[in-house]
């Protein structure tokens, strides 16, 4: 394999409570190579954004990275100062969080914020800054972009905002690119466009893009690799057509049998019955035990790690040898 | 029963002042700028059915939930609520009936507050819980409801992820036994599966309580799953209104089609999806005529100059196209 851009190994991501220590992400391992677009997928709840918000450093405390190393091309970045660390945000790591409201700021105009970004990063005078701003906008979407970067947050169309955005996050042309949820926001034909405007980062500039998503349609398109969590914990992970077309772990093949396609009517979608569990009563074993309808007496109380199971890799005793 | 008429929208606008700042305007000589974000827009919901609106992000479907919701007033129009004008003094209990889960579960939820006392809130104001035990097992049945547990009642919201946020929104807007929901884009932060488990649950509280849902989505294939009817908005204006299963296999409207084409294709069969020609024109400064007519593959003169109102086609079904109209383009 090529050298990683991103390597994260054995993440622990913890909160300390009154009632005890919760653990959100649990040895989390996986790389990301230059030029690669990474899916994230999994239940809600399981520790996606918690991951990507350790890797780009803005974990709030009282969360906690506990264990584990994060590599940017080879360099340690988990234990970086918070000035060292927001140095490498926005220049060489860019990010796209989930709310796209929180992360713009509703007292300065859309202009007034990607240019205080942009001159922070890129050597540029303020009327070129300008320029650039108004280009990124349009590079995103914008329709008249020259009139529209005058206007505040809250002019915009949730979709809108998501794209300004993305806007900001990519003005440096990072190297590494984290997008959690970047086009749950947007319809299909603005998506698209987003998508191609992240595979042509990788691919031109050889950016690692981690990008986290609940559309699966998305991350067909997009993705080269896909991990699967589930509970905080790698569930699987593997090339985009096999986890999509031959899932192996069974939280992976419940997740896929949910997604609503079209031409099938009204009917019930299948649902995975239950819930993840709570982060304070994870039952031993493997986590998906009290849903899983393969489970047998190893999973109630040893604990899988990914191993080699067809074209993929999960973590799921089915595949044990 | 007869299918009555829960909600109507009346020729429906609403503008918004977009102007630069005042100095800007004054030392540049530029004119007040607005923009119609909803324009001459009309659709009625029948009681117990589902209404889905699709369109491209800007084309004005959030505008058009907070106006019937009443947190934005109306430029022109009227909205009808069981027969009675929603815009009349006296209409408030009215919108008691109605509650709405929003786009943006962060922004909606008071991050000061315990979630039982965000969900318990529209009951204690509604006065529907006769004292605070039945409040605590009707929060924890609701928690319960939406996939949560009764303990997560204790926490902050911020304790959550994004869609466990959302749940909670969605235990909020059920709490005060609403008639009718405008739900805006409810399951897009969910992944999957609990996506399939809270449309399934919006299934089954619509058949046994006889819930009215206005439902606004970017995912046509949520949208094909839930709806019963789908209008489809372009920059303000509605553009095509059929039977779900009409409009997905028959769409009528160029604008429809293209949307139906642009679906990301998960068989991944190499395929690539039609990509959207053009871009979505400024709602600033629209096309004259259809305002559809930079992109469509079917335009003429008359598109560029007349604007296409929306008339009913045989089959119930409405479109706004000259096209369609004259009969130029049929079914697909
Ligand atoms: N400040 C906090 N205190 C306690 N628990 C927290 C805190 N922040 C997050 N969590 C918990 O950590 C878990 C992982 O959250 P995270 O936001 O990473 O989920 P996610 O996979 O991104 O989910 P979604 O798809 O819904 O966005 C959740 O169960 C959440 O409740
Ligand atoms: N308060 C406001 N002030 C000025 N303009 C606004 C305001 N709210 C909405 N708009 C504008 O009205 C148009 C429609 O916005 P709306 O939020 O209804 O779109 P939407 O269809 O919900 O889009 P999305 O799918 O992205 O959420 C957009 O061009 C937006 O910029
Ligand atoms: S390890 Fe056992 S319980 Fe876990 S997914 Fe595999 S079969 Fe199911
Ligand atoms: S009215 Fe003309 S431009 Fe508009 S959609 Fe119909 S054919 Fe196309
Ligand atoms: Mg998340
Ligand atoms: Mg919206």
């Amino acid at each position: 394999m090529t050298e990683s851009l991103l390597s994260v190994r054995n993440l622990r991501v913890e909160f300390p409570t009154r009632r005890g220590t919760l653990v959100a992400v649990d040895d989390l391992s996986f790389d990301i190579a230059p030029g690669e677009v990474l899916g994230v997928v999994g239940e809600s709840g399981a520790g996606k954004s918690l991951t990507g918000m350790a890797i780009i450093g803005l974990l709030e405390p009282p969360g906690r990275i506990a264990a584990g190393e994060i590599r940017l091309e080879g360099e340690r970045i988990d234990n970086l100062s918070p000035e060292a660390m927001r140095r490498i945000r926005g220049k060489r790591i860019g990010a796209i969080f989930q709310d796209p409201l929180t992360s713009l700021n509703p007292l300065f105009t859309i202009g007034e914020q990607l240019v205080e970004t942009i001159l922070v990063h890129l050597d540029l005078n303020e009327a070129q800054a300008r320029d650039r701003a108004v280009e990124l906008l349009a590079e995103v979407g914008i329709p008249a972009p020259e009139i529209r970067i005058d206007n505040y947050p809250h002019h915009f169309s949730g979709g809108m905002r998501q794209r300004v955005v993305i806007a900001l996050a990519l003005c440096a042309r990072p190297r590494l690119i984290v997008a959690d949820e970047p086009t749950t926001a947007l319809d299909v034909s603005i998506q698209a466009q987003i998508i191609e405007l992240l595979r042509k980062l990788a691919r031109e500039n050889g950016a690692a893009v981690m990008l986290i998503t609940h559309d699966m349609g998305v991350i067909a398109e997009t993705a080269d690799r896909v991990a699967v969590m589930y509970a905080g914990r790698l569930a699987e992970i593997g090339p985009v057509k096999d986890v999509i077309h031959a899932p192996q772990h069974p939280y992976t093949s419940g997740l896929m049998r949910s997604i609503p396609k079209l031409g099938e009517g009204r009917e019930t979608l299948a649902q995975i019955d239950g819930a993840m569990p709570r982060l304070n009563a994870i039952p031993p074993g493997c986590a998906f035990n009290p849903r899983c309808l393969k489970r047998f007496d190893r999973c109630m109380h040893d604990r899988p790690s990914p191993m080699p199971a067809g074209a993929t890799e999960a973590a799921c005793w089915l595949y044990a040898r | 029963m007869p299918a009555e008429t829960l909600l109507e929208l009346v020729d429906v606008g609403r503008e918004f002042d977009v102007s630069r700042p005042w100095l800007n305007r004054v030392l540049e000589g530029e004119p007040r700028r607005s923009l119609q974000a909803v324009d001459g827009v009309s659709f009625s919901i029948r009681r117990g059915e589902t209404l889905a609106l699709v369109g491209e992000s800007g084309c004005g479907k959030s505008t058009v939930a907070r106006l019937i919701v009443g947190l934005y007033t109306l430029s022109r129009g009227r909205i009808l609520f069981d027969g009675a004008d929603l815009a009349d003094p006296g209409s408030a209990p009215l919108r008691r009936r109605m509650q709405m889960i929003f786009q943006d579960p962060y922004a909606s939820l008071n991050p000061r507050w315990r979630v039982r006392d965000i969900v318990a809130e529209p009951i204690v104001a509604h006065g529907l819980a006769p004292d605070a035990k039945a409040l605590a097992a009707r929060v924890a049945e609701l928690l319960t409801q939406v996939g949560l547990a009764p303990e997560d009642g204790e926490r902050f919201p911020h304790e959550f992820s994004g869609g466990q946020r959302q749940r909670v929104s969605i235990a909020r807007a059920l709490s005060s036994n609403p008639e009718f929901l405008v739900c805006d884009e409810p399951t897009s932060a969910l992944d999957v599966s609990v996506q399939a488990q809270i449309l399934n649950l919006m299934k089954d509280l619509q058949q046994r309580l006889g819930l009215t849902y206005l439902f606004i989505s970017h995912n046509l294939a949520v949208v094909a799953h839930v709806a019963t009817r789908v209008g489809v908005m372009y920059l303000g204006r509605l553009v095509e209104v059929a039977d779900a299963k009409t409009l997905f296999e028959r769409p009528r409207h160029p604008y429809t089609r293209m949307l139906i084409d642009a679906i990301p294709d998960l068989e991944m069969s190499g395929k690539s999806r039609t990509p959207v020609a053009g871009e979505v024109p400024s709602p600033l400064t629209p096309p004259p005529g259809c305002a559809f007519n930079p992109r469509c593959p079917h335009a003429n003169e008359r598109c560029r100059t007349e604007r296409p109102v929306p008339l009913e086609l045989p089959g119930g079904r409405i479109a706004a196209c000259h096209a369609v109209q004259e009969g130029r383009i049929g079914d697909l």
